[in-house]
């Protein structure tokens, strides 16, 4: 099985290699179209503002490339919320494979959130074997509100979405790299899907 | 619904864990990457490192270090203690760090801050502030808690906060070894003061001082050392104990 970790200078990916690994998968990081395109998935990470990670996508081309992917994929943290095609994070247009806005948690409740948050899902393949009430960590300034191809729902100052599918395209707000059991479920979950 | 977390904190020197580690069926109470798994399978939320050693090999130490802690750990930990500059966080976060947290260094040069921030994210940054009362004003100190500043407590959470830091470590030089209770009136005061996640940290003894400060204090995390390491308080009981007092806690 060969995993594409999407190469942009996107923060901590050691933990996503280390959460693969325990899984007895390696993922392979790279910035490489022709490996990206032939791997059978393909994770998009990210981290950090969306703009300047927008930016480093499209010096690399790789803003055209992932739209065009055929075989799972899945955003994580900003990964997903890239997969939509609006941020308020900078004013910046995302990858736009979903259309929605991101936005920015409002003044009432601490921002960024950080930490464990209930996530509720109602067990679609990428949520195969996972409690419908269960906790996985996030930390995030901003959210993708609640969409057609929302797949999982979270409460902070109003309910939004911690995971999307459409597609082959799916993505996670929280960190399954760092959500102990159930986030290595869910990585096994989303390894297990194919083309 | 966000819960509040639960944070072992394990001092380190030289790529081991120091003292009151008193854990049953730990093979080796000075394998710091243990003692974190072992943490992690009681539910801990997150775990942070404080390195305390002094040696030249402490950079590379630690970096070799948290790189065995994030093969081995899946949930968040926190790295701090010496870091002073943008490369040592480049290298803690590269090698698996989820966050640094920054202390004297943020003081000394607060546009560290900022630096970071801009380059890693403020979802990464973790500002540690050390204080306690003088004539009843709340001041930062440094090393530990030794060396006094002129900076108040709330000015400085207010500013790191505006330089970008995603977090507040709070602890009270007051309150800390006293197993009295968290600073809850300071860590309140705080909350108010600025909009990001707070830490609280000193004093915890008994399971009601975790109840005090998620309540009284506001305090989105509590962090404790030597009561998780002797085993005076288990973290599944303590968190069915906060549980049962209706807070929002993961088990």
């Amino acid at each position: 099985m060969e995993v594409a970790i999407i190469d942009y200078g996107a923060g901590n990916i050691r933990s996503l290699q280390f959460a693969l690994e325990r899984l007895g998968v390696r993922g392979h990081l790279t910035s490489d179209p022709e490996q990206i395109v032939k791997a059978d998935q393909v994770i998009f990470p990210g981290q950090g503002a969306a703009q300047s990670a927008m930016n480093k996508l499209k010096r690399q081309g790789l803003d055209q490339l992932i739209p065009q992917l055929k075989q799972p994929v899945l955003g994580i943290c900003l990964g997903m919320q890239l997969l939509c095609d609006y941020s308020e994070e900078g004013d910046v247009e995302g990858l736009g494979i979903i259309q929605g806005k991101v936005k920015r948690f409002s003044d009432q409740v601490k921002v960024p959130q950080m930490g464990w948050n209930t996530i509720t899902q109602n067990q679609t393949t990428l949520f195969q074997n996972i409690k419908p009430n269960e906790f996985m960590y996030l930390v995030h300034s901003y959210f993708v509100p609640i969409l057609p191809e929302t797949i999982a729902i979270s409460t902070y100052d109003q309910p939004y979405s911690v995971a999307l599918n459409k597609d082959n395209f799916y993505g996670v707000q929280f960190h399954p790299e760092k959500s102990s059991k159930a986030g290595q479920q869910l990585l096994q979950n989303f390894l297990n899907l194919s083309r | 619904m966000l819960t509040k977390r639960i944070i072992p904190c394990l001092d380190i020197k030289d790529g081991r864990t120091v003292k009151g580690i008193n854990f049953v069926n730990l093979r080796d109470a000075g394998d710091p990457v243990e003692l974190a798994r072992q943490y992690a399978d009681q539910n801990a939320d997150e775990l942070v490192f404080l390195d305390i050693s002094a040696t030249e090999q402490k950079r590379k130490t630690l970096a070799d270090l948290v790189l065995k802690v994030a093969a081995a750990l899946d949930i968040p930990f926190t790295v701090g203690g010496g870091i002073s500059a943008v490369e040592d966080v480049a290298i803690l976060l590269q090698n698996g760090a989820d966050k640094v947290s920054i202390n004297s260094a943020a003081v000394k040069n607060p546009a560290l801050i900022n630096a970071c921030a801009q380059q890693f994210g403020s979802q990464c940054i973790v500002v540690a502030i050390d204080a306690k009362q003088v004539e009843g004003q709340w001041k930062v100190h440094l090393v530990g808690g030794k060396v006094p500043t002129e900076l108040d407590l709330f000015e400085w959470a207010k500013e790191v906060a505006e330089r970008g830091a995603g977090e507040i470590l709070f602890t009270s030089m007051d309150h800390d070894g006293t197993k009295e209770g968290f600073a809850n009136s300071a860590l309140a005061r705080l909350s108010e003061a600025v909009n990001i996640p707070i830490i609280a940290s000193g004093g915890a003894g008994k399971m009601d001082h975790f109840v005090d400060t998620f309540t009284h204090g506001k305090a989105d995390a509590a962090l404790a050392a030597s009561i998780f390491h002797f085993g005076e308080i288990s973290i599944p009981e303590l968190k069915e104990q906060l549980k049962q007092q209706q807070l929002a806690i993961r088990i």
